[in-house]
């Protein structure tokens, strides 16, 4: 960071016409990730945002950087091309429910458990929106919507116990409605070294209004909020009067006057094994109920690129740039005079 | 071997201009082994020699069964030959099912030399004989000659320190030497590579001493002191190496990617009989080389359009089954108009079909296996050797004309070998890109402006200041490249980028036309079929005669002189190792009644088979298929 921002986050606008439906959760997070990039100091040039099909993959065209909008699902294999080819870039994976977990989700697990440095953006709406109203991956059971008139008898994947089993490095999760807590977030996944993995619950408000208002309400929000902080008990409600322990039977919700806050879990995001995250994780379905927000998982392990790239490294040092000549002759020739 | 050989009174080895060798055994028994080795050996001999190695898709089938027979057919020559030769002039049989599987081919007369050892009742129940064929006199017809390969390679072994079941593993060392001994090939290359490959083991004492002793068994054994020699042929002056076409695609991909000036990115699934493109480039890190082996088809060719976006060569390779699940991100690399090159390696088909075997039944795929009106370039390689030259041509067109190119080769050039004279490095074309550096209208930059002449779009990477721009599937304003639903835009970007493909025609060699030029007859190929019909071209002129041979490298677009050509020709004859596909597209592009000779038995064709339907049309007594 400069002290004289070099951006503003005008210059990451495009002169494009934003076609959202007015008052859609993706308009929040466009003009989140708009000024987070212009408080960096990261040259415009070098980020690129590779997104797949659905309503959340229309973003690239908003974003005044490079950016490709392909194929349903397919993003995150692309954007490990582009990693892969070119590591001094920054690429973002732009995704929803349907394009990263269901027809997608091969190459999503894979990216993650590769630690290709890209920062996946999962907007998790719980709908497809863009085909207008279908059930999705992450629809909870029960769910009545044109494709499911008597309720969806699919059991949905929780995005957050997805990535930490595909040993994602980075998994976090936040809300589109809370702009102060998706900037730290989106600080903290730009930092890590690898995959970076973020869902962003987000409200559809044609298809599937109000799917976390028990996140978002007013009435409700604070008592739901659990906000994860490494190093920190995890205790949350107005007064901080509630808690999470976990035991043998996974994560649970507890008074923390009850317990005590010594037994209260100590947040550990960079703990090797990801078994405490992945109890976090479950602690709420649908959401319903109080909800982990914040990094789940942070921890180091060498990127693909890194490595790649090492492995170049070292084949030129041991053998030398490679040499045309040589290579058409190493499986022995013979000469005809 | 001098001590023995001063004492010899056999016959002078008998001069022969060619044989056709083929080496056949169980899948385990180490067959595609010995008939490599003998091939090296004659290659550094200076024979010409092309190779067709022929395994079923089972990595290991049940020992001893028509299923599990593995077999390598090498040709060699003291002339310049053009197929491994339509039907063995000798077979070495390591059991009963080898036999059984590969008999009908060998000419009559020919040479049947056969492991002895392993025709015991059961392997024979195994391969499906009811009497022993050594015994019942089945084999009158071929110059039978057995040895107990076994129980010599036995002996052979004793003392190096293998055991147990290790030991047989020898014996396809003991059938090497043997035919080494047989065709007069020195012994030495052989054993140089097994100490490079087994160091100073027991293994590699063990198959040097098997190979040692099959030699000297032929030398000792007064059946087999009838010998032959072929003399090396009067190739070309200049270096040579033997090369399998999978080896030779991905030297050309290498070499592109230094004449380009761009790192190489190869993103992969592996599937048969494209995965040792892959192996081949993994090994090549030194090379700036990027390999990426993919989750799966889709993220082969994904990664690789991310390359391609980032700036380097982009290749993927696959079969047929893997270019149908490519497709929707081809379609995505052909309207972003990026450059990439997928390699698809044709096997038997449809569905998982014939794996191992060979078939041109992609070609209407890689025309047409788009969704919406999406043409590419399609080229094939002819040869093992022409897929690094293909290769190259690929990356000319893909980098030249910022497009996806498909090239096809197939299960034949992939693994089969031949010489390659290794072609001046110097004059391999330049393929330097300028990628966009700067505003290219005003102060503006528009990512589909496009080359007048070329129609190609800039190139513009990540990481260029001022250039950022957005690429994606939905269709394009002419210029900005922006998202557009504007009929009259669509059909215009439509016939824009069919455009861009047909002006390929002006920048690629027009066909030249072998053979009798005032012939009636002629017979128009692509890809793999190459050596089969040049074969029967040339057989047919010798007999009788007037024919003439086109050989197409590229598909699409056809070369600007091809229908010019074509219309000079009375009747036009089109072999392909599928249904007819070329010749659907000749007629549907030319209306030239092309006639199609087809074959779909997952085998490349005989020259003979051409030289047959040369002759009937000749003969007026064609009965179309």
């Amino acid at each position: 960071m400069t002290d004289t921002a070099r951006y503003t986050r005008a210059d990451f606008q495009t002169d494009q016409e934003v076609r959202w439906c007015p008052g859609c959760g993706d308009y929040t997070i466009l003009a989140s990730v708009q000024n987070f990039l212009a408080e960096l100091d990261v040259p415009r040039e070098n980020h690129v945002f590779i997104s797949g099909i659905g309503c959340s993959s229309r973003f690239p065209y908003y974003m005044n950087t490079y950016g490709m909008h392909s194929i349903h699902g397919r993003a995150p294999a692309i954007a490990s091309g582009v990693a892969a080819a070119n590591p001094d870039l920054h690429v973002w994976v732009i995704t929803g429910d349907g394009d990263a977990l269901s027809i997608g989700g091969n190459h999503l697990i894979h990216a993650l458990r590769r630690n290709i440095n890209i920062t996946i953006l999962l907007f998790n709406n719980q709908i497809y929106g863009l085909t207008k109203g279908q059930y999705s991956p992450t629809s909870e059971v029960g769910k009545r919507t044109k494709t499911s008139p008597m309720g969806s008898i699919d059991w949905p994947f929780n995005p957050v116990s997805l990535a930490l089993g595909a040993e994602a490095t980075f998994v976090a999760r936040t809300i589109d409605m809370d702009r102060a807590h998706t900037a730290e977030i989106l600080t903290a996944a730009y930092e890590h070294e690898g995959a970076a993995f973020i869902e962003i619950y987000q409200n559809c408000n044609v298809f599937n209004d109000k799917a976390f208002i028990e996140l978002t309400g007013r009435e409700t929000r604070d008592a739901n909020r659990i906000y994860l902080e490494h190093g920190k008990p995890i205790v949350f409600g107005k007064e901080d009067d509630k808690g999470v322990i976990v035991g043998p039977d996974g994560a649970q919700v507890v008074d923390v006057a009850d317990v005590g806050i010594d037994r209260i879990q100590v947040h550990d995001a960079k703990a090797p094994e990801p078994g405490v995250a992945f109890a976090l994780s479950r602690l709420s379905v649908g959401p319903h109920g109080p909800t982990p927000l914040g990094i789940f998982r942070d921890v180091s392990r060498p990127t693909y690129e890194r490595q790649l790239t090492d492995q170049i490294a070292q084949a030129q040092d041991r053998q030398g740039p490679g040499d045309l000549d040589e290579l058409v002759r190493s499986l022995g020739t013979w000469t005809v005079e | 071997m001098s001590e023995e050989t001063t004492a010899d009174t056999r016959p002078e080895p008998e001069p022969i201009d060619d044989v056709v060798i083929r080496f056949a055994g169980d899948s385990g028994d180490g067959m595609q082994l010995a008939g490599t080795r003998f091939t090296a050996s004659s290659a550094l001999f200076g024979n010409d020699l092309a190779t067709f190695p022929n395994f079923p898709a089972e990595i290991r089938a049940p020992a001893g069964t028509l299923a599990g027979v593995s077999a390598f057919q090498v040709h060699i020559a003291d002339w310049d030959i053009l197929t491994p030769g339509d039907s063995p002039d000798c077979l070495v049989a390591m059991n009963p099912a080898a036999l059984k599987a590969n008999i009908g081919d060998v000419v009559k007369g020919g040479l049947v030399i056969v492991n002895s050892d392993a025709f015991d009742e059961r392997n024979l129940h195994k391969a499906g004989y009811e009497t022993n064929p050594l015994e019942d006199g089945s084999l009158e017809s071929y110059h039978l000659l057995t040895a107990p390969m076994e129980q010599l390679t036995k002996e052979a072994v004793q003392g190096t320190g293998v055991k147990g079941r290790e030991v047989l593993r020898s014996k396809n060392f003991f059938a090497l030497g043997l035919m080494s001994w047989m065709y007069q090939r020195p012994l030495d290359p052989v054993i140089d590579w097994i100490e490079s490959k087994f160091g100073d083991s027991p293994v590699a004492a063990a198959n040097t001493a098997a190979l040692k002793a099959g030699y000297n068994y032929g030398l000792t054994t007064e059946a087999f002191h009838h010998t032959y020699s072929v003399a090396p042929a009067t190739l070309p002056a200049g270096e040579y190496t033997n090369i399998t076409g999978n080896q030779s695609l991905a030297w050309g991909l290498v070499a592109a990617s230094q004449a380009a000036g761009l790192p190489l990115f190869y993103g992969s699934y592996p599937i048969t009989p494209a995965s040792s493109i892959l192996e081949a480039l993994a090994r090549l890190r030194n090379f700036g080389v990027r390999t990426f082996q993919a989750e799966d088809e889709i993220a082969g060719i994904g990664t690789s359009v991310g390359a391609a976006f980032a700036g380097h060569l982009a290749a993927t390779g696959t079969s047929g089954p893997g270019l149908a699940l490519k497709s929707e991100a081809l379609s995505l690399a052909l309207m972003a108009e990026l450059p990439l090159i997928v390699v698809d390696v044709q096997r038997g088909g449809p569905s998982t079909g014939l794996p191992t075997k060979v078939e041109q039944s992609d070609l209407l795929f890689a025309m047409y296996g788009r969704h919406g009106e999406a043409p590419l370039p399609v080229i094939a390689a002819a040869t093992p050797s022409d897929a690094f030259e293909v290769a190259i041509e690929a990356a000319r067109i893909a980098l030249k004309y910022m497009t996806p190119v498909i090239l096809l080769s197939d299960g034949y050039i992939a693994n089969s070998s031949e010489p390659w004279r290794l072609p001046d490095l110097t004059r391999i074309p330049d393929l330097t890109v300028d990628y966009a550096s700067g505003p290219n209208q005003g102060d503006s930059f528009l990512p589909y402006l496009r080359d007048p002449e070329t129609l190609a779009r800039p190139w513009a990477v990540p990481g260029t200041p001022g250039l950022e721009h957005r690429l994606g599937g939905l269709e394009k304003q002419d210029g900005t490249g922006n998202v557009s639903y504007d009929p009259m835009n669509h059909e215009h970007m439509t016939i824009l980028r069919e455009e861009k493909i047909a002006r390929i025609a002006n920048d690629i060699s027009p066909v030249e036309v072998f053979g009798d030029q005032d012939a009636d007859l002629l017979v128009l190929g692509w890809g793999s079929t190459f050596g089969a019909i040049r074969a029967g071209v040339n057989r047919a002129r010798k007999r009788e005669g007037k024919v003439a041979h086109v050989h197409l490298r590229h598909i699409n677009p056809f070369p600007a002189n091809l229908g010019d050509v074509l219309a000079r020709f009375e009747t036009v004859l089109v072999p392909e190792l599928n249904r007819g596909q070329l010749s659907r597209l000749i007629r549907a592009r030319y209306l030239v009644d092309a006639i199609s000779q087809s074959k779909v038995q997952g085998q490349p064709f005989k020259a003979t088979e051409i030289a047959m339907r040369i002759m009937q049309l000749l003969d007026g007594k064609d009965e179309r298929s």
